[in-house]
């Protein structure tokens, strides 16, 4: 294996990581709240592509992905937040049934998009700013996925100052600690869990702008990726950030490496194997949260 | 009198549904005889989702190895000595693969469609129940099988027949599919296999492990302070259902004339969910219901209105799950 080779796959990895990461972390922060996953997600990062399409048709010219992503953030999340009242917060005690509530929603959204805009999906052209790329020793690394992954580092960092600094932040880790306990001490759980609901639809939202500058957005252009998030929420552990991006990390990192050797999809099936592996050794995931309850 | 008559129901249901090919035309019978195939899959997810409370959303992975296993038997009856399928031929192979010698006998075929889902599912259970991981995880890991084991299969075209899947049956066991009287034994085949299959389950789920299936699903670790291991309760069910899976898939490739990626994916087995959560997922006669009621309203609707059914599919599992959590059976239930 060259050193080239080994460079350009490291790289797609951290790229694939970063869209991961964007996809999952949503989903791992309602997660840790109410223990329920979002099987729409994906189509929150359908959303965010054919918004970030539209609005290049209102907003032509450089700016335009600039636009496109608070468009599309504002967007998935009011999408999310009708899922999440009118929905999730009905079903939140049966998980397993809010699972396959959130699929009819996911495959409404879908068929709707088909309609809308037809099966063979529609083309965002990435702005000139962003065609090219950096050259890095024989290796070229597109500007496009490096955007991509500084954007997954802003979210994060975003994310992380939210969470750390703000009093929704404390509201949510107080919540994601012991929600029994929050709610008594009169913290108000259900606007915590729209709010968090909604943030992480927007980052799916934004996330399918990104998308949309790799390739065409089709109505399942959302499947492809979050499968694999869902993976990275059960390997990361219950709700934690910290967890999300390392497992989001050694996902994409592993199956771009395992290019290298086997075809896309055996490296697809060696990653469920891996992650089935993993939580032999961790089944709690790479963050574990500490808790006394005995029915976490 | 109506006591004897909820006791002679079922009977005179089972009669109906074997003089059925009698009354039917060839396409209705083979139809319904598909969708009793898919009936065996049902009853299976009544027992592991309903009464273990494991959600599976990959049972097409198991219907598909049942499938491909009668299917790669189907392929190998025809060939000359030393010939390969014709699909290989086409991808440029020159020899059989090792794995798929043994298919060649129709025996070993008919006991890996059974064997085969049932140690894969039993295994895939093991591996993440022994942690204790949640239910959640294991719907989601789930999924991921069905994916990979799709695009696997997609991939792998010189060896699995790709996208296309395996077609062009001729002949089984010296039958030849076109004879409708071997349709009609198929029929009854099935129908049999379903009834063996309701029966064995309703056995199942009155005994002492049906009870500590249920005690598992609602308070699993006040099952282990009473001094039960909860996960070989799950595992056996689990295995169970892929076994029931993979010959309902047998059952249903060798009434539709093929098996492809198309049945097994991710789609395909959250639809396997929707029959039963319409049906009613903790009731067995429920279960076959919703199977037959689905199958028939997506045959009806999509040969009408095509795009309309992801509409109607989705729908009917938000309705099902938040206003009718157990289905057409708990309707039944309410209104007796």
């Amino acid at each position: 294996m060259s050193a080239a080779l080994l460079l350009t796959q490291l790289f797609n990895g951290a790229s694939l990581a970063s869209l991961y990461l964007l996809a999952a972390l949503g989903l791992a922060l309602s997660f840790g709240l109410m223990r329920v996953i979002n099987m729409a997600h994906g189509e929150m990062l359908m959303l965010g592509g054919y918004l970030a399409f539209l609005t290049l048709q209102v907003v032509p010219g450089v700016l335009g992905i600039i636009v496109a992503m608070p468009v599309a953030f504002v967007g998935a999340a009011a999408v999310g937040a009708v899922v999440q009242g009118a929905l999730v917060r009905r079903l939140a005690a049966r998980p397993l049934d809010t699972l396959l509530a959130t699929w009819g929603v996911s495959l409404i959204l879908q068929q709707g998009a088909r309609d809308l805009f037809g099966a063979v999906g529609v083309e965002v052209r990435a702005p000139e700013w962003l065609s090219g790329g950096v050259a890095l020793g024989a290796v070229v690394l597109p500007t496009t996925r490096l955007f991509i992954i500084g954007v997954a580092l802003v979210v994060l960092g975003a994310l992380a100052l939210v969470l750390r600094h703000s009093r929704i932040g404390l509201l949510v880790r107080a919540v994601n600690q012991d929600r029994m306990m929050a709610s008594a001490c009169g913290i108000d759980v259900g606007r915590v869990d729209m709010t968090v609901f909604c943030l992480g639809s927007g980052i799916a939202g934004l996330a399918g702008v990104m998308l949309a500058l790799l390739g065409p957005v089709t109505p399942n252009v959302g499947q492809g990726y979050i499968i694999p998030a869902f993976l990275v929420v059960v390997m990361g552990g219950l709700g934690s950030i910290v967890g999300t991006c390392v497992a989001a990390l050694v996902l994409g990192l592993f199956l771009a490496l395992a290019q290298v050797f086997v075809d896309v999809s055996v490296a697809q099936m060696l990653m469920l194997v891996f992650v089935v592996l993993f939580i032999q050794v961790r089944p709690q995931g790479v963050v574990a949260v500490k808790t006394r309850a005995l029915d976490a | 009198m109506r006591k004897a008559l909820c006791r002679a129901g079922p009977w005179a249901l089972l009669a109906a549904g074997a003089a059925m090919p009698l009354v039917l035309s060839d396409y209705s019978t083979n139809l319904l005889a598909r969708f009793l195939a898919l009936g065996i899959v049902a009853l299976g997810m009544v027992l592991t989702w309903g009464h273990g409370g494991i959600l599976s959303l990959g049972q097409g992975v198991f219907f598909g190895l049942g499938g491909y296993a009668v299917a790669m038997h189907i392929k190998l009856t025809d060939l000359a000595a030393g010939e390969i399928p014709d699909f290989m031929v086409w991808s440029g192979r020159t020899a059989l693969p090792l794995w798929w010698a043994p298919f060649q006998s129709g025996l070993f075929a008919v006991a890996a469609a059974l064997v085969v889902p049932a140690l894969v599912g039993a295994g895939f259970a093991w591996a993440v129940f022994h942690r204790r991981v949640s239910g959640t995880y294991f719907s989601l890991i789930t999924q991921a099988l069905a994916l990979a084991f799709a695009t696997l299969i997609i991939s792998r075209q010189d060896v699995t027949g790709g996208f296309n899947g395996l077609t062009n049956f001729t002949t089984l066991f010296g039958f030849s599919f076109s004879d409708p009287a071997f349709a009609h034994g198929l029929y009854w085949l099935t129908l049999g296999c379903l009834v063996l299959a309701y029966a064995g389950l309703r056995w199942l789920l009155g005994s002492r492990f049906g009870m500590l299936l249920r005690a598992g699903r609602d308070g699993e670790n006040r099952v282990r302070f009473l001094g039960y291991d909860p996960v070989p309760f799950k595992v056996v069910a689990f295995g169970v259902a892929a076994m029931l899976s993979g010959l309902g898939g047998a059952l249903f490739t060798l009434h539709a004339g093929v098996i492809s990626p198309a049945m097994i994916g991710v789609v395909p087995s959250i639809e396997m969910v929707v029959w039963v959560a319409i049906g009613g997922r903790l009731s067995l006669p429920g279960a076959i219901v919703g199977a037959l009621v689905v199958n028939l309203a997506r045959d009806a609707i999509s040969s009408v209105f095509p795009a309309a059914w992801p509409y109607a599919m989705g729908l009917a599992f938000v309705l099902a799950v938040t206003l009718f959590p157990q289905g057409l059976a708990g309707l039944r239930k309410a209104r007796a």
